[in-house]
């Protein structure tokens, strides 16, 4: 196991330092901030003054190591537009991010671990097909859409929930629902196989045959492996939520991660959105990393393969 | 002069598949009896059955399969129609069951020392430390060496044969009555298979447990078993005392069965088998009258048009082919 866990921590570094160099590339081709940040008749002196300054006329790989010796620090660079420091921006706005991508998980496991469980087990019955019918209608709306729905329903017509912003409980039930019904139909789905699959496997009738109550047999035995493909998905649905915010943060005017990207790209804030996609990107890498720590804890296994390829 | 009612009674057990297109029968009429202390063999060629009759004693038949006739009883109850409570508190305790595949049969993200200590919390109501005791114990009852480690380790990390020490542990663990063997050795390489066959010896004389022991493997069965029942397609065709059978075999598909025993005397060529000629038949496609007949090297007229009835030969021998019904 701890091999195995050396073996992903190292994995995980080799694609940080992989996305630093994405990120560093991005910032290079996104221009000379020299030109910004000078006024147009500046003699080719004092430009050449400024680069020496900002040190652009050191080597890449210096300029690389000092970009991520910043990094390192938190140093993200300024916003062009506030001055403010990059890494504060993003991180007064993740918070708001993280807490819409937990709640619209959780809003999506509630409703669609049952109604796999259920469908699994009452196969080809009409509930079954009822749940899957209504989890695929899910699945076919885009959030944007059932955002603005949600809003002309529950805020307009019925006045019960607040149209936008965050700070109570009633403000973040529209936006997890609606990033979350999209999910519902993935996880009841998956779910739904997985389980089929397992409740077919042999140790599931050795579970019957020792005599274990069917509540163990499912609840235990059946739904420990059936959860080794779920956590994967929740993991990389996680990772996505984070980063695919940006839509569902707009609609409902969510001060999250989402929100500022789309403000920055629209300011041409350049600093701010390379600060924050290469935040997004190593946030993903790390859910990632975490997801795979949970799947190896959860299958045996895993650990012992993975750790010996 | 029938002796005392055997332990498990098998009475004229039918189990049918509920397909799209009518349901077709997989056991037909089996009837068999397990005496206590006895070791019942079941053989036949794979597909004819043996599991399936197997499975539906504890009531295991999978969605789809159903018990359409006869029934079981267990000292004189019907199990067939017990409620499903009853049945359960029986599985593992009374009655159980050890399968052919020890690497799929145990579950792979719980400890060996969770999935046999649950027999003891589950049927004897043991706390956890209990359980976890107890479970060492059972595991070093079956020649599970350092048990204390084993039962903190997965099924990955044992052999096939520790897992299928560990399957007769779980079965074991509260002293059944009948344990139900379903092909326990076919995985398992020659050297561990002997090793195995002589664990279930042994406990068999220790713990007194009767054995129902399944196997496609005549040779296999004859080591362990006190009585044989031959299955084809279905049905018993012949069954008898494990010498008499050997002795004086009655039904062809029999013989050709022993004909598949490596004999003893042909070590020069072991591999040279008398296998018996042709396919089982698909169930829903069985030939008529003998439904041996199409691969019988003695098929005469009669078997084609009639099934043969079943005639006693011997103590406690029966067989169901129309050669010997005609000499008795
Ligand atoms: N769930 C099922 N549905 C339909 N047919 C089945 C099912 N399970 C087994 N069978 C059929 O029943 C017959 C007997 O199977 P089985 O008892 O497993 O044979 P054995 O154990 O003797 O090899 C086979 O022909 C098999 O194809
Ligand atoms: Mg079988």
């Amino acid at each position: 196991m701890l091999s195995y866990v050396l073996k992903r921590l190292s994995h995980t570094l080799l694609v940080i330092v992989g996305i630093s160099i994405v990120s560093f590339v991005f910032l290079q081709l996104s221009g000379d901030p020299v030109g910004l940040m000078l006024p147009q008749d500046a003699t080719s002196q004092q430009i050449e003054d400024l680069r020496h300054k900002l040190g652009l006329d050191d080597p890449v790989v210096v300029q690389y190591l000092r970009f991520v010796g910043n990094a390192l620090r938190g140093d993200l660079g300024r916003s062009l537009f506030s001055n403010e420091p990059v890494a504060a921006l993003i991180l007064e706005r993740l918070p708001a991010t993280v807490e819409l991508a937990f709640f619209s998980m959780a809003f999506a496991l509630v409703i669609a671990l049952p109604i796999g469980i259920v469908s699994a087990l009452k196969r080809g019955t009409l509930i079954d097909t009822a749940s899957m019918v209504l989890a695929l209608f899910g699945l076919s709306m885009p959030h944007f859409w059932l955002g603005i729905m949600m809003i002309m329903l529950f805020s307009v017509q019925l006045g019960w929930l607040p149209t936008s912003g965050r700070g109570s409980f009633a403000q973040i039930i529209m936006p997890a629902a609606a990033m979350g019904i999209s999910m519902v139909a993935l996880f009841a789905r998956l779910t739904r196989s997985t389980l089929l699959e397992v409740l077919g496997q042999d140790y599931v009738r050795t579970a019957r045959a020792k005599g274990l109550p069917e509540y163990i047999v499912i609840g235990k035995h059946a739904l420990k492996n059936a959860m080794i493909p779920l956590v994967t998905m929740i993991g990389m649905e996680f990772g996505l939520l984070l980063g695919g915010a940006v839509i569902i943060e707009t609609v409902f005017a969510w001060p999250g991660v989402g929100r500022l990207i789309v403000q920055a790209i629209m300011d041409r804030d350049y600093p701010v959105v390379q600060g924050a996609v290469m935040l997004l990107s190593m946030i993903f890498v790390i859910v990632n990393l975490l997801v795979d720590l949970a799947y190896g804890w959860l299958d045996p296994d895993v650990s012992l393969r993975r750790a010996s390829k | 002069m029938e002796a005392a009612p055997p332990l498990l009674e098998i009475d004229g057990l039918s189990i049918d598949a509920m397909l799209a297109d009518g349901p077709v029968r997989l056991v037909d009429g089996v009837t068999l009896g397990l005496r206590a202390g006895e070791v019942l063999g079941l053989v036949g060629e794979s597909g004819c059955g043996k599991s399936l009759l197997s499975y539906s004693i504890l009531r295991l038949l999978a969605p789809g399969l159903r018990i359409s006739g006869g029934d079981i009883r267990l000292e004189g109850r019907s199990l067939a129609t017990l409620p499903e409570r009853k049945i359960r508190a029986m599985r593992g305790n009374e009655i159980s069951m050890i399968f052919q595949e020890p690497m799929t049969a145990l579950n792979p993200v719980f400890t060996i020392g969770d999935q046999v200590a649950e027999v003891f919390r589950t049927h004897q109501r043991l706390s956890r430390p209990q359980a976890r005791a107890k479970a060492v114990e059972a595991l070093a009852a079956v020649g599970v060496p350092s048990p204390e480690i084993r039962v903190g380790q997965y099924p990955a990390d044992l052999s096939g044969g520790m897992r299928q020490r560990v399957m007769i542990a779980m079965a074991l663990a509260c002293r059944p009555k009948i344990l139900i063997a379903d092909e326990p050795t076919t995985a398992l390489d020659t050297t561990i298979q002997a090793q195995i066959l002589e664990l279930m010896r042994g406990l068999q004389r220790n713990f007194g447990t009767s054995i129902v022991f399944i196997s496609h493997d005549l040779g296999v069965v004859a080591e362990v078993a006190d009585h044989v029942a031959v299955l084809y397609c279905g049905r018993v065709v012949e069954e008898a005392p494990v010498a008499e059978l050997f002795r004086n075999p009655r039904h062809p598909y029999t013989r050709g069965l022993m004909g598949a025993v490596p004999q003893p005397d042909a070590e020069d060529m072991p591999d040279v088998l008398h296998e018996i000629k042709g396919n089982v038949p698909r169930p829903g496609h069985l030939p008529g009258g003998c439904r041996f007949h199409p691969r019988c090297p003695v098929a005469r007229d009669i078997c084609r048009i009639s099934d043969p009835p079943r005639v006693a030969v011997g103590a406690q021998h029966h067989v169901a082919c129309w050669e010997a019904a005609d000499a008795s």
